[in-house]
């Protein structure tokens, strides 16, 4: 029908399913979804951002395809070797193909990345969204103790919770999220207070909504758009705090193929074999960005007041 | 029957030296089956009276009758199934992230009613809107469709009160008058109660036969609409309202500033 016609772009090539009148919720829902893919499309770069995850997501799982060699693989006769046909990206001290490294490589980024996302995205929200609609003492006490957690530099207070917790993979996940909560958690609070206080919401008491429904069914969702935004951003620097962590020997354990880690150890030959850190070096740059021309556009897509 | 008492109705807001007294003592009596018209300039506690008696507000002191029994300062699904409201703004009122079938369907699941699809066809068409834009978002309705749709989300629990807080001040002129008639003819066909708040004296005199003049949280006085229009109400702030409403000029700007100087801040006369 013409009111959706009328709010896309004219530019836009017709699509019929858009511009027909929705007869269920599901299909009102999918055609938002659908403008909204529309308008991520549109932009050139936060597809460009798209593509590379799409990527590292298909390395990741087709790793042992992928991989020329075993990443573990030591071979003392093929240390060091440069870049060739053999070995694309060369051989580390080990005589480890690094090609195959940086691709096993990948699912120890992703991992971290999204167990910290789905960790400190839903404990972000939850404790946000509660403290900003009840308020008062509640909120009060919640908010001194993200200030507390704030007060620190985010990758102090992961090494803090490193040492405490000793180095490895699993600790280095763990302590990234102890700190990566309270900005989700302040964000979703401030959102939280804009609405409680709207039509909207008085509507939904006035209906007999408990302030779990409230909570559940009408605030989240307006508080989606933008959470899901800061954590699509903070997946980059989630990247660069895990390989932060490999570097100083704090996070994945040797011989775990980890894109900071591999940095570390190849500092020491930055000056004959430059190989040794550019790929992972070049790895972590390439995907850091990509999460941040991912959340870019998936900014502009659902949350267009801040544009 | 009386479907609304309010006797002494007082609610403060803030604390200490930022204290502010927003109703002092109101009354009043609204008949069951009656549209009683609430005016008074802004910020004369107008909107508070309604939230209050909706249950939106919990610390106001004195006391609020519905139907003969008096409510507690809580909100119960009890009163939530007798008393309803609808919004000033409609571009507010309605949840930007819900479909019309979302918005109407909670309340119905909330009180465990089934029979859900039939009752919000028969609530649509009640207020004038198509079928087919049961499945839009608020951003896909215009300003009068989206009053119709907060209409009909007050009405799917079948209150027998509606508290219509300026229902049509954010609307086009045109539009106006059609959700006007859309509330008087739900009145008409299921006997409901309107307590009406409006600074537009056009609408109120459309369609209340009785009204209080509040100003700066009091009740001035509870008058006919008649007697209101015929220049017989009994107080000076009451006339003075009700002329502004009609013809407004520089002159008379100059007498009700006089007027306020002399009478230290508030008019009152007779």
């Amino acid at each position: 029908m013409s009111a959706q016609a009328s709010e896309v772009p004219a530019k836009r090539k017709k699509v019929a399913f858009l511009d027909r009148e929705a007869t269920s919720v599901t299909e009102a829902f999918l055609q938002r979804l659908l403008v909204g893919v529309h308008t991520f499309l549109s932009n050139g770069l936060a597809v460009a951002g798209l593509s590379i995850i799409l990527l590292l997501i298909a390395v990741a799982a087709f790793a042992p395809w992928i991989a020329t060699h075993d990443p573990n693989l030591q071979n003392l006769s093929m240390a060091l070797k440069p870049p060739s046909s053999v070995n694309w990206f060369g051989t580390d001290e080990y005589g480890r193909d690094i090609f195959s490294r940086i691709v096993y490589g990948s699912r120890v980024t992703l991992y971290i990345v999204t167990l910290v996302t789905i960790t400190v995205g839903p404990i972000g929200l939850i404790v946000g969204t509660v403290s900003g609609y009840y308020g008062g003492t509640v909120d009060m006490i919640v908010m001194r103790i993200t200030d507390l957690f704030l007060a620190f530099p985010g990758l102090i207070l992961t090494l803090t919770f490193v040492a405490i917790l000793g180095p490895g993979l699993e600790q280095a996940v763990l302590a990234i999220a102890l700190t990566g909560w309270p900005a989700i958690a302040r964000l979703a609070r401030a959102e939280t207070m804009t609405i409680r206080s709207s039509d909207y919401i008085a509507a939904a008491r006035l209906q007999g909504a408990s302030s779990l429904r409230i909570i559940f069914g009408s605030i989240i969702p307006v508080c989606m758009s933008s959470v899901i935004v800061r954590l699509t951003l903070g997946m980059a620097s989630v990247i660069l705090t895990a390989a932060g962590l490999g570097f100083l020997g704090l996070g994945a354990q040797p011989p775990t193929p980890e894109w900071g880690a591999m940095t570390s150890a190849g500092r020491e030959y930055m000056l004959d074999s430059w190989w040794l850190v550019t790929a992972p070096g070049v790895a972590i740059m390439v995907v850091s960005l990509a999460f941040n021309l991912f959340g870019d556009g998936l900014r502009d897509v659902l949350d267009p007041k801040s544009k | 029957m009386t479907a609304i008492s309010v006797k002494n109705l007082s609610i403060v807001f803030g604390e200490d030296e930022n204290e502010t007294k927003v109703l002092d003592a109101v009354s009043f009596d609204v008949e069951k089956g009656e549209v009683f018209g609430l005016v008074g300039e802004s910020g004369s506690g107008k909107s508070t009276v309604l939230r209050c008696i909706a249950g939106l507000y919990t610390h106001w002191t004195g006391e609020i009758l519905i139907d003969g029994q008096p409510v507690g300062a809580q909100l119960t699904k009890e009163r939530c199934r007798k008393i309803q409201m609808v919004f000033q703004d409609p571009y507010g009122s309605l949840h930007p992230k819900h479909t019309v079938q979302t918005t109407l369907a909670a309340p119905l699941r909330i009180h465990g009613i089934g029979d859900s699809d039939r009752r919000i066809t028969e609530v649509l068409r009640d207020v004038g809107l198509a079928p087919h834009l049961r499945f839009r978002y608020p951003h896909q309705l215009s300003g009068g469709q989206r009053q119709r749709v907060a209409i009909a989300r007050a009405l799917i629990l079948r209150p027998f009160i509606l508290l219509l807080d300026e229902p049509t001040s954010a609307l086009d002129v045109s539009v106006q008058a059609e959700v006007l008639n859309v509330l008087s003819d739900i009145r008409d066909r299921e006997g409901l109660t309107y307590l009406l708040v409006s600074h537009d004296l056009a609408v109120i005199g459309h369609m209340c036969r009785r009204l209080a003049v509040m100003q700066q949280g009091l009740i001035e006085e509870v008058v006919d609409y008649a007697d209101l229009s015929g220049s017989r109400a009994q107080k000076a702030y009451s006339r003075m309202l009700f002329d502004a409403s009609h013809h407004y000029d520089r002159s008379m700007a100059n007498d009700i500033t006089a007027a306020r100087q002399a009478g230290g801040g508030t008019v009152h006369g007779a």
